[in-house]
Order: C-alpha cells, then sequence, then structure tokens
C-alpha cells in the first residue's frame, strides 16, 4: 500500500481510486453488496453471500464484485442486498433468503431484470 | 396507532384551552369526518408546543405546518384547503416571530418530510468497512489532513466547542470544553480513551458505527490526540463485538501501513498510535472510571471522583474519554465546519442523534435524525406505528440507565436540555417503545434485577440499595406488598441517586422514581386491589390461615 505523506498524496490516491472505479462502472461491471452488520449476519447474510458466490461460481458468471457493507438502518429488512450494474442507480433487496439471492443474480445480474418483488424503498 | 397519512395536531396548554382549544378540536373532529377523511388522518390534543404567540396552533404532519391562532370559523377552510386538497393554507400559518429551538427547527423543515439526517452513519452501509481505499473515495482522512497541515490544535478544539458537540454517551458533557480541559494540562503524556464498551441493553448504535465505518473512528481519534497533545490511543470494545474488533483491527492495520497512524503523520510531526482493548462483559466498564480501571489491569470499578480523567485518567494521565458516536461527529465538523453543524438540531444541542428503535413497534432499526425530534414522530413516521394497532404506554430511553417516558412527555422535544427540564433523561440512544400490555412494576423489576446483577459493589447505596429496591418490587409483583413499601421505595431512589458512588447506582433508582411519579396508580392497584392491571404479574395466591 502507498504511504501517505502530505494533502497532496492523500487527493492523489483518492483521484485514483476514483478514475479505477470510472472504468469498472463504464464497462458495465455488476457490483453485488450485501449488508454484513451484525444485523444482517444474524438474519442470515452469510447464508445468502454463499448462495451468491456459488451461483457466480456454478454459472461461470464474469465481471460481477461482491462486496460487503455494514449496517444501512433497516435491520427490519436485513438481509439486504444491493445490485449496482453499470452506471445505472443502485436497487436494494430486502429479507433476502439463499432461493431469493439466486432468484436475483439469475434475473438481475445474468439476465438484467429487476426482480420487483423483493425491491425496497430505501 | 394506525398507518394515517397526515397527523394533526392541537396544542391544548392552559392558555390554548382559554383560547378555545377544544372547540377547534371538536371543530376539526367534524370537518374530517364530513370531508370522509377519518380513515386517513389522526388527531390528536397535545400538551404545550412550546409557541406561545399565536394559541391555539394547529400542527399539521407530515409537511410540519403550523397554522395560528386557529378558531372554529377557520377549521372548514383549513381542513379543505391542507387536508382534502393537499395545498397548505398560507394564510393561516403562523407568523414567524421569535423562533426558538424545537419550533425553528419545525419551521426550517417546512414543506419537506422530516428525513432522515445522516452525519454519523453517512457511509455506515455506503462502504466496505474493510476497505482503506473506499473510505478515503468517501471523503476519509481529508479532516485529518486539514486539522495537521493548516489548523492549530487550539483552532480544532475551538472549532469543536463553536459547534456545540455534546457528548453522546448519555450525560450529554460538551466535548470541546472536555478537550480544553485535557489540552491545558501540562504533562509528558496525555491518552485519548474512545469509548465503545456499548453496554446499555437495547443500544446497538455504537455496534454498527463501527462494523460500518471503522476508519472514521480513527481518524476522529487522532484529531483529538493533536488537539489535547496526546499520542496514545486506545479503543475500549465490548467484549461481545467481536466483528466490530475484527474490522477495527483490520482498519489499524490498514491505517498504519498508509501512514495514517505512527510517526510523522502527514509529513508532520504529529505521532499517534491506537490499541484495542476488548472489555470483558462487564456493564459498569462502561463508566468512564471503572473503564481505565480496567484497561490498567485492575478490577472494575469506578473511581472516586474528582479528581476527573481530564487530570488524572489512565495511569494518572490527562485522558479524554468520548463515546464512539461522539467521535464520529468530529470529522464531519471540520471538514464542514461549526456553522455547518449548528444547523442541524436544536441550538442547544445541535447535530444528529443516532436511536435504536425496538420493542412494540411495526419497524424497528436504526435512525438518525436531528436533536428535536419528538417521540411522537419517532413512533409515526420511523418506526411505522404501533404493533398491531395497539397504544403507546410508555418508552424506556437509553437502555436501563435511561428514563421512563410516559405518554404524556411524547410530544417533548428530544434534546438533553428539554428532556432534563421535563425531569427525565434522554440517555444513550435506546428508544424501548412499550404498548399497554406492557406492566410497569414488572419492567421496573426487570431493570433493577439488571442493576442487581451488574452492581461492582464497591459502594453499600447501590450494592444493597438496587437489592432492596428489586426485593419490594418483587413483592409489589406478586401483590404481598403495603403501601407503606411505595413510601420505602420512593426513599430508597432518592438515596440510591444521592449516595452512590457513580452513574450506576444514581440511575438505578431512576425507573423506580419514574413509575411512582407517572404510574402511581397502576402501581397501587398491585398493592390495593392485588391485580395487574397489564396483566402480566401473576398474583400469588394467599394461602388462606386455617
Amino acid at each position: 500500500m502507498p504511504t501517505i505523506k502530505s494533502l497532496d498524496d492523500l487527493k492523489r490516491i483518492r483521484e485514483e481510486a476514483l478514475e479505477k472505479r470510472k472504468v469498472k462502472t463504464a464497462s458495465g461491471q455488476v457490483q453485488v453488496i450485501v449488508g454484513m452488520g451484525t444485523c444482517g449476519i444474524a438474519a442470515g447474510a452469510r447464508d445468502a453471500m454463499k448462495a451468491i458466490l456459488e451461483t457466480i461460481q456454478n454459472e461461470n458468471l464474469e465481471g460481477v464484485i461482491v462486496t460487503q457493507t455494514g449496517c444501512i438502518g433497516l435491520c427490519e429488512k436485513e438481509p439486504i442486498v444491493q445490485v449496482v450494474v453499470g452506471d445505472q442507480p443502485k436497487v436494494t433487496y430486502g429479507k433476502v433468503s439463499p432461493e431469493v439471492a439466486r432468484q436475483i443474480m439469475q434475473e438481475h445480474v445474468k439476465n438484467g431484470n429487476v426482480v420487483k418483488e423483493y425491491m425496497i424503498q430505501v | 396507532m394506525k398507518m394515517t397519512r397526515s397527523m394533526v395536531l392541537v396544542s391544548s396548554d392552559p392558555i390554548s384551552i382559554q383560547l378555545g382549544a377544544q372547540e377547534v378540536f371538536q371543530a376539526l373532529q367534524e370537518q374530517i369526518k364530513a370531508f370522509g377523511l377519518e380513515e386517513e388522518i389522526s388527531l390528536t390534543m397535545v400538551g404545550d408546543v412550546g409557541r406561545h404567540d399565536a394559541l391555539p396552533l394547529v400542527i399539521v404532519y407530515p409537511e410540519a405546518v403550523i397554522y395560528g391562532p386557529v378558531t372554529p370559523e377557520k377549521v372548514p377552510y383549513l381542513v379543505e384547503e391542507h387536508l382534502y386538497k393537499g395545498r397548505i393554507a398560507e394564510e393561516l400559518v403562523a407568523s414567524v416571530r421569535e423562533l426558538s429551538g424545537r419550533i425553528a427547527w419545525l419551521h426550517a423543515r417546512k414543506g419537506t418530510l422530516p428525513a432522515e439526517q445522516r452525519i454519523v452513519l453517512r457511509r455506515a452501509g455506503i462502504i466496505d468497512p474493510t476497505s482503506i481505499e473506499d473510505y478515503i473515495l468517501n471523503d476519509g482522512y481529508t479532516a485529518l489532513g486539514k486539522v495537521l497541515t493548516s489548523m492549530t490544535p487550539q483552532e480544532v478544539i475551538e472549532e469543536i466547542k463553536k459547534s456545540g458537540l455534546r457528548g453522546r454517551g448519555g450525560a450529554g458533557f460538551p466535548t470541546g470544553t472536555k478537550w480544553g480541559f485535557v489540552a491545558r494540562e501540562k504533562s509528558e503524556k496525555k491518552y485519548i480513551i474512545c469509548n465503545a464498551d456499548e453496554s446499555e441493553p437495547g443500544t446497538f448504535k455504537d455496534r454498527l458505527i463501527l462494523e460500518g465505518d471503522p476508519h472514521s473512528m480513527i481518524e476522529a481519534m487522532a484529531i483529538a490526540g493533536y488537539a489535547v497533545g496526546a499520542d496514545e490511543g486506545y479503543i475500549y470494545v465490548r467484549g461481545e463485538y467481536l466483528l466490530a474488533q475484527e474490522r477495527l483491527k483490520k482498519a489499524i492495520q490498514d491505517a498504519r501501513e498508509m501512514g495514517f497512524l505512527g510517526k510523522n503523520i502527514f509529513g508532520t510531526d504529529f505521532n499517534f498510535e491506537i490499541h484495542i482493548h476488548a472489555g470483558a462483559g462487564a456493564y459498569i466498564c462502561g463508566e468512564e472510571t471503572a473503564l481505565i480501571e480496567s484497561i490498567e489491569g485492575k478490577r472494575g470499578q469506578p473511581r472516586s471522583r474528582p479528581p476527573y480523567p481530564t487530570t488524572h485518567g489512565l495511569w494518572g494521565k490527562p485522558t479524554v474519554v468520548n463515546n464512539v458516536e461522539t467521535l464520529a461527529n468530529i470529522p464531519p465538523i471540520i471538514n464542514n465546519g461549526a456553522d455547518w453543524y449548528r444547523s442541524f438540531g436544536t441550538p442547544s444541542s445541535p447535530g444528529t442523534k443516532v436511536y435504536t428503535v425496538l420493542g412494540n413497534v411495526n419497524v424497528t432499526g436504526l435512525i438518525e435524525v436531528p436533536m428535536g425530534i419528538t417521540l411522537r414522530e419517532v413512533i409515526a413516521i420511523y418506526a411505522k406505528g404501533m404493533k398491531n394497532g395497539s397504544n403507546f404506554k410508555l418508552a424506556q430511553t437509553g437502555g436501563s440507565s435511561g428514563s421512563i417516558i410516559p405518554a404524556s412527555l411524547q410530544d417533548t422535544p428530544m434534546d438533553f436540555d428539554s428532556y432534563t427540564k421535563a425531569g427525565v433523561s434522554l440517555g444513550s440512544g435506546a428508544l424501548l417503545i412499550c404498548d399497554e400490555d406492557t406492566c410497569v412494576v414488572d419492567l421496573a423489576k426487570v431493570l433493577l434485577n439488571f442493576f442487581r446483577v451488574e452492581s461492582c459493589g464497591k459502594c453499600n447505596p447501590c450494592r444493597i440499595g438496587t437489592q432492596r429496591a428489586w426485593e419490594m418490587l418483587d413483592k409489589i409483583s406478586k401483590g404481598q406488598a403495603s403501601l407503606s413499601d411505595l413510601d420505602k421505595l420512593a426513599e430508597l431512589s432518592e438515596n440510591l441517586y444521592m449516595l452512590s458512588n457513580c452513574g450506576l447506582g444514581q440511575t438505578a433508582g431512576t425507573p423506580l422514581r419514574d413509575i411512582l411519579n407517572y404510574f402511581r396508580a397502576e402501581v397501587e392497584a398491585h398493592i390495593r386491589l392485588k391485580v395487574c392491571p397489564a396483566g402480566v404479574c401473576k398474583m400469588e395466591e394467599l394461602i388462606p390461615l386455617s
């Protein structure tokens, strides 16, 4: 990792990361974000995560990045999975069981159709 | 509480009543019925809303428009315009004379939904907590850079003082003042402690901040270190928070590798190092002096104060002890300035507060809202009403050491001063909402059982007092108490408050005082009639003497 010695270093690193991210979104990369705060994990986020990773492996999906994040404040709706396809707006799904996760991966990530019935308002 | 689209409140303090609030209320009732809106609109009479120049006032949510003075003749127009057609009846809106506190806040957000205002949680749930790159992408470490390269320690403290930030652990002590105390001490070694031993039952805000945004703690502690002249910090994390510890460890390691911790940060001669210290599950270690003892490797018992940790803290050195949420507020204040921060919340308690909402409500979870919101708003807007349409009976703020808030206080703005004035306390941010099926004696018994177990035993009033109070409540809940026990209970609550060494004992008496103040009839029913009105306590059959 680069060491930061001044404010300019910080700015430069920020810019580089921003650039990297832009390239990723421009190439239509899919980002799947799983809420992995304690509330999410207690509601079964690990199972959803596992199902997502399995689907990616079984289907040989390419260009999909799976990341985790903390609690977004909707503990009631956990496990929460967010999907960002390229530069399209973020879609948030609530109460994602492993089955729902597989469905999202099939229909949204693979075929590009939002799974409306599990979408939630943020 | 049903789900409704609008909420109409009529002020009913004595002056409003005198000026015809009752008639206005009736007229509203009739008109709402005439338009067939009674299913969609809730109508309530509330107490003093904090403004006395245009009574009686009618406040309509979610737009938060204040109408006044309203007379029964004006009601049909108001209902037709605002509630039926959905337009704000401009000519009836109360003129702005003197805006202060909550009213100013209501006014500022006129025409908009009282939206959540995310300062502390702005990154939680958006960034990957294990990635320092994500944090930097979202303005991470810019505040630290700004402080180190362009501000003197005095300027930092002044900025925090100006922002009016108050400690979010429950006591509400001004953070800038605390930093000032430590900064003026002459000592070659000072410490920053982040109190993440969040052991209040029902509070989980700090946990989710740490899990969602661990780098913000590191940045804020380094800023605090620079401001007061400390070069070492401790994060005292609750033992049960394994995930938070894991993420903090990763964050500290990453920050060290990138040079945000260690020697010569940002090329200056400022050094800072952070250690994690895991608690072992004792409630008392959330008290700052007990926490310090625990870090020193001693038994977790509070010290006598004064001297305060600001002069004699960790290993006898001046120490800043700040709550996680307090620290999380620091980087945004530095980045955006004190005036920006003051634009949220009320004048005496600026900023936002993170609450964890739980209990008999439809939606539980974490919210961050400006200071000065009321319980009624929290329940209706964020918690989406009471579960199963039941009625709100009481709320318990701030875990077990907070107050019991009766329904009559649900329109009191939730900020430090308004709550102190009303004789209750805000606590650390848990809102346990209870419906009518909750028995106050049972609730107090559960709380006192907690205190009796968690009391460290150092001072007699707390060690024995909490035990005796629990025994008395147990007696009441079994229908075996006498009325004189209530007087003893009141005296005990007073003694706990006055004689205990630390916050644990001092607040242990609060639930007793509150239930006797607000729910005396219900408590007496347990004694006089030997029934529990809520049907919770099981009265033991008295065996007749043969």
